[in-house]
């Protein structure tokens, strides 16, 4: 299976005043079409770094980053979000669903970016959520709803506009244990049955065994699971 | 038109601080649409002025009076079509607070150099030929709840006394800048006042209006050694310096206007940035979905401009509303006023232009935010 997600050489280094701290030093990956990979290491190893460069939504210091047929560290601006707002899904940890939208308008907003009718939109806004589990919580606010249920409206958000690559940025960091296994079922429910490509940060090894691939990224060095 | 439920439910997240921003547009507006009606009102009544008519006046200022004596020679002067005559009474309808404007008028002059005042013919004979008779404006009539042949009295301010009028004639102003007002006989508060009235103003039409500059000045020469010298005007100039009477009212209106103006837009512009600062990690979550930084920037300065055209709609439409229900006209001080459309043209641009300064900064801001570092701040 080709690599959905190359990353060549990728360095970022964050500057404090005159302080040089190099986060990501010299890193390559490469990420299979429909693969669920799990990526471990400490806090301040730069996991949300790495996540954040493949969502484009931050930069790196060099190196390259080609996802799909995509050289994203070439692409500024309009077009890079364009190209998130057609290829990547992102989850939160904390969900980050806006509080004065119910659970149906939070799903549709990546979808008030398409050229979609009103029509289509609803129509894919309750399969996302159908998908998810919550058709009966359509039109609650996160207010009115359990971090599980949050976490599936996020995610519901997230395939939406049926991305190909899923990025989860320990998406069961703030849920308790049964929220977060429902949680990784409906992960790997979508690797498995929606052919997702899926990357996720968690410190949890239990979420990790759910993948199929833990990497572990430590002082900005990527290693693989010893099996 | 997809984004606008979005901008609606962002306005209505935080109801009370937008309700206050809303109410406080909407009075601005309010008040800035009566300050401008005011100007309107006021500039108006230069154009009920008539360059064919000239208006002698005392030079020294139009509250002293002229001699009834002028009158003969005014009328000898070869360019000269009529002469007639005004003085102002300034009585009390029942209360002070009952002010509208009353001349003594030399009748059949002045009904025949004003037909902007639309009579019926028999009303006008009625009038012209009893001596306690008066006409009144249609206006007048209906607030005051008069009938035709009603006698009213007035009490006299600058002339003593209890006066009792008729009113023989109704007349509807050909233009509402004209006003209602009372007009009767010269004669009767001549003798009334036991001769103690004289001339407020002459007014004289002229044979041809380009010799008008010519006549006012041979009258102003004339008198110019006289106790009652004489300032002679074209009536728009006349009205014009009327007007500067109450000082430079245009720019006091218009400074007013301009800091009410100011006043909301340090409002909006503080409800906007607050509004702004709570949604950092949201606008962050937006952009990870896709949305572009000119997206955000539009959404947010939509938003600013939204709620100040809805406030200041609702400002403009409520002073058109309320003085064209009440008739209000500060007691006849300003006949016709009213907020035309061409004030809430003006009203609405301002909204506009308020809404898009007070917007623009903190939509700026959100277009500039760096999605990285908004998310730290969840």
């Amino acid at each position: 299976m080709p690599p959905i997600v190359e990353v060549k050489s990728l360095t970022k280094i964050y500057y404090r005043d005159s302080q040089k701290i190099p986060v990501l030093e010299n890193l390559s990956l490469l990420i299979d079409d429909g693969e669920f990979l799990a990526l471990m290491g400490p806090s301040g190893s730069g996991k949300t770094t790495l996540l954040n460069c493949l969502a484009g939504i931050d930069t790196p210091s060099s190196g390259s980053i080609v996802i799909g047929q995509e050289e994203i560290t070439k692409l500024r601006g309009k077009s890079l979000a364009l190209w998130r707002s057609q290829n990547i899904g992102f989850i939160f940890q904390l969900y980050n669903l806006i509080p004065v939208l119910t659970a149906f308008q939070n799903v549709e907003l990546p979808l008030l970016l398409t050229k979609l009718s009103r029509k289509e939109r609803h129509e894919h806004v309750e399969t996302a959520l159908s998908i998810v589990g919550l058709s009966d919580r359509i039109h609650h606010f996160p207010r009115q709803l359990s971090g599980g249920q949050e976490q599936r409206v996020a995610i519901a958000r997230a395939i939406v506009s049926d991305p190909q690559l899923l990025l989860a940025d320990e998406p069961t960091g703030d849920l308790d244990a049964k929220s977060a296994d429902e949680i990784l079922e409906l992960l790997s429910q979508l690797n498995k049955e929606y052919n997702k490509t899926i990357i996720m940060v968690t410190h949890d090894p239990r979420a990790a065994q759910k993948s199929g691939r833990v990497i572990y990224l430590d002082k900005g060095v990527l290693s693989e699971q010893k099996e | 038109m997809k984004f606008l439920g979005l901008i609606w439910i962002n306005l209505k997240r935080r109801k009370i601080r937008s309700i206050l921003t809303f109410l406080s547009i909407v009075v601005a507006l309010f008040l800035f649409c009566t300050l401008q009606a005011v100007l309107e009102t006021v500039n108006s009544q230069f154009k009920i002025g008539n360059e064919n008519r000239l208006v002698v006046r005392n030079s020294i200022s139009i509250i002293f009076d002229l001699p009834i004596s002028y009158l003969n020679w005014l009328k000898s002067l070869p360019e000269v079509k009529s002469v007639s005559y005004t003085n102002w009474f300034g009585g009390i309808y029942i209360e002070e607070r009952n002010f509208f404007p009353q001349f003594a008028v030399d009748p059949e002059t002045f009904l025949s150099m004003y037909p902007e005042l639309i009579i019926p013919e028999d009303q006008k004979i009625a009038f012209l030929k009893e001596r306690t008779a008066c006409i009144v404006g249609e206006g007048l009539m209906k607030k005051y709840g008069w009938k035709l042949n009603d006698t009213i009295h007035l009490k006299g301010t600058i002339f003593p006394g209890d006066w009792p009028f008729i009113i023989r004639g109704v007349y509807r102003p050909a233009t509402e800048e004209f006003g209602d007002n009372m007009y009767f006989h010269w004669n009767y508060l001549y003798e009334k006042s036991e001769r103690a009235a004289n001339i407020g103003t002459y007014i004289i039409e002229l044979k041809d209006t380009s010799q008008a500059a010519n006549v006012a000045r041979v009258i102003d020469e004339h008198y110019k050694n006289s106790s009652y010298s004489t300032l002679t005007q074209d009536e728009k100039v006349f009205l014009l310096s009327f007007v500067s009477l109450y000082g430079n009212i245009g720019l006091l209106l218009n400074t007013i206007g301009m800091a009410i103006t100011f006043a909301i837009l340090l409002v909006t512009s503080n409800t906007m940035i607050m509004s702004v600062r709570e949604r950092i990690p949201e606008i962050a979550v937006m952009k990870t979905l896709g949305f572009t930084d000119f997206l955000v920037f539009i959404l947010i300065l939509a938003e600013a401009i939204f709620l100040c055209i809805l406030g200041g709609l609702s400002g403009c439409l409520f002073a058109r509303f309320l003085y064209n229900v009440t008739g209000f006209n500060a007691s006849g001080f300003l006949p016709g006023f009213h907020v035309s459309f061409k004030t809430i043209i003006t009203g609405m641009i301002v909204t506009v232009i308020v809404g898009f300064v007070s917007g623009i900064i903190p939509a700026w801001q959100s277009s500039r935010l760096s999605i990285v570092n908004a998310l730290r701040k969840v």
